[in-house]
């Protein structure tokens, strides 16, 4: 009986590698078979990091090679695939005066870093997130329309209760009365990040809301929205904080400047941080496997794994009502009408 | 640290994903979506409302009616009260009528009796009389019918007047 439950355990953990580690396993395979020793690290940032080519298993079809699109002032814009810059033996060359070094891309003659604007991982990964956004969201709002005056149904009654409580736990509370405004940007916020963390749990998918640009981009849209929509008493409060000394306010109004800037950077590292951690946690737990090289370390590092990605499961949640909270936060006090003693 | 910098073609395709990703869920997604949401809301918060008053105006008319009953109520023993205390006045006022009518008739039969009786005792009294003098007469004539009689009553009466 307990060689029977050995043996079963063993198969499953194997089944789960093959599913859920797929691309480390392979990866860490590569990684063996071109170099001695298995580098943990290095397998764990390449695949957290954006990439110029989609690799999912290893072999002659186990490698989406995405479009390169470059531009240059020597060379103007130019569009090719990403599989010129490798042979057949898988190793990097130059093509058409372009280099790619470290997932940068380089003249060849003079060493220039040319503007890069590929469809990488990550922008691959954005657009099946916007894709998938779409059609999620436009059938919904469809099944709204059919199902007019008529009890939800159907995915629109899953997506329901979600859109609720953005509206009435997030938004409102922190924004007041004029929140109908800024709903569709936090709605849109709140389901980009969100689908993109899940997304990103995907085996194979690219780490898209765990990228420091992505992060970035969405805190500085939020910095925008916010000040633009700042009111008077908003930049009175930065500039020229009321019922407080003379002497304290030179001293606050730096404090203050800056604090308008920490907020978008911290929106930017949260999630950042929060999403690549996790990532990088569970890559690690799988090769602890490929480290020790041992099945039954593969078994407890297996069991540990589905720990932290339901853990993650949760992460991605509170990571997307976390950003959708603040941004709304943010912009509440800069619209708050104050009372002033 | 490749990891910390942000690449700024995924920057550049972010902003224009995000913005359009933006604009197309705001107009054919989260417009319907949110609209829908809030047109459900307020035909709910209509339908209670309405129920809400529906029950008011129900408890209103109840009670109405209730008051209504009771004033009928309250009507129906004033008018039987009425009546009652009417009846019991005729009732009494007829008893007084009849009592009056018949005392007068008693009266009137006594003061009659008494007069007959009055007018019957004159005559007794006058036919005694008459038959007291025939009886006398009767008496006289028999007794001073022969001389001796005579004389006697003569001398009784001298008698008497000797006493005198």
């Amino acid at each position: 009986m307990s060689v029977f439950l050995l043996k079963l355990t063993r198969f499953l953990a194997l089944i789960f590698f093959a599913v859920l580690g797929s691309f480390t396993i392979s990866s860490a395979a590569e990684t063996a078979d071109s170099t001695k020793a298995f580098n943990a690290s290095e397998v764990i940032l390449h695949h957290v990091m954006d990439d110029h080519v989609w690799h999912f298993w290893d072999g002659h079809y186990g490698t989406l090679y995405l479009p390169i699109i470059v531009y240059s002032q020597e060379k103007g814009l130019e569009i090719f695939s990403s599989r010129n810059f490798y042979d057949e033996h898988h190793s990097l060359v130059e093509y058409n005066g372009y280099k790619l070094e470290h997932n940068h891309i380089y003249l060849a003659d003079s060493g220039k870093a040319v503007l890069d604007i590929s469809i990488t991982k990550n922008v691959a990964m954005l657009f099946i997130n916007a894709a998938l956004l779409l059609l999620v969201f436009l059938t919904v709002a469809g099944r709204y329309q059919k199902n007019s005056g008529k009890a939800p149904s159907g995915i629109q009654s899953f997506f329901e209760p979600i859109i609720v409580f953005v509206r009435d736990e997030i938004v409102k509370p922190n924004i007041g009365h004029h929140y109908e405004k800024y709903l569709p940007y936090l709605l849109t916020l709140f389901f980009f990040i969100l689908f993109g963390n899940l997304l990103g749990l995907l085996p194979g998918a690219g780490n898209m809301t765990g990228n420091i640009a992505v992060t970035l981009t969405l805190a500085v849209f939020t910095f925008i929205i916010t000040n633009v929509s700042g009111n008077k008493s908003y930049w009175g409060h930065i500039f020229w904080t009321p019922g407080v000394p003379l002497p304290l306010r030179i001293v606050i109004l730096p404090v203050e400047i800056i604090g308008l800037f920490t907020k978008p950077f911290s929106l930017t590292i949260r999630l950042f941080v929060a999403i690549t951690a996790g990532h990088i946690v569970i890559l690690s737990l799988i090769c602890l496997t490929f480290i020790f090289g041992s099945i039954y370390v593969g078994l407890a590092s297996t069991l540990m794994v589905l720990f932290i990605n339901l853990i993650e499961l949760l992460v991605a949640g509170i990571q997307a009502y976390v950003f959708t909270l603040f941004t709304s936060l943010y912009i509440g006090m800069a619209t708050a009408e104050h009372e002033h003693h | 640290m490749d990891l910390l910098t942000p690449g700024t073609g995924l920057i550049l395709w972010q902003a224009i994903v995000f913005i359009l990703l933006f604009i197309l869920l705001s107009k054919l997604a989260w417009k319907p979506i949110l609209n829908s949401l809030k047109e459900r809301e307020t035909s709910i918060q209509n339908a209670l409302d309405t129920a809400d008053k529906a029950r008011a105006e129900m408890s209103q008319l109840k009670a109405d009616n209730e008051k209504l009953l009771k004033e009928a109520r309250e009507e129906r023993d004033k008018i039987l009260k009425e009546a009652r205390e009417a009846s019991n006045r005729m009732k009494e006022e007829a008893r007084l009528e009849a009592k009056k009518s018949a005392d007068k008739i008693i009266d009137d039969a006594r003061q009659a009796i008494q007069l007959e009786k009055q007018a019957a005792l004159k005559d007794v009294k006058i036919q005694v009389a008459l038959f007291s003098l025939q009886i006398a007469e009767k008496l006289m004539k028999k007794n001073l019918a022969d001389d001796k009689a005579q004389k006697e009553l003569v001398e009784s009466y001298l008698k008497d007047l000797k006493i005198n």
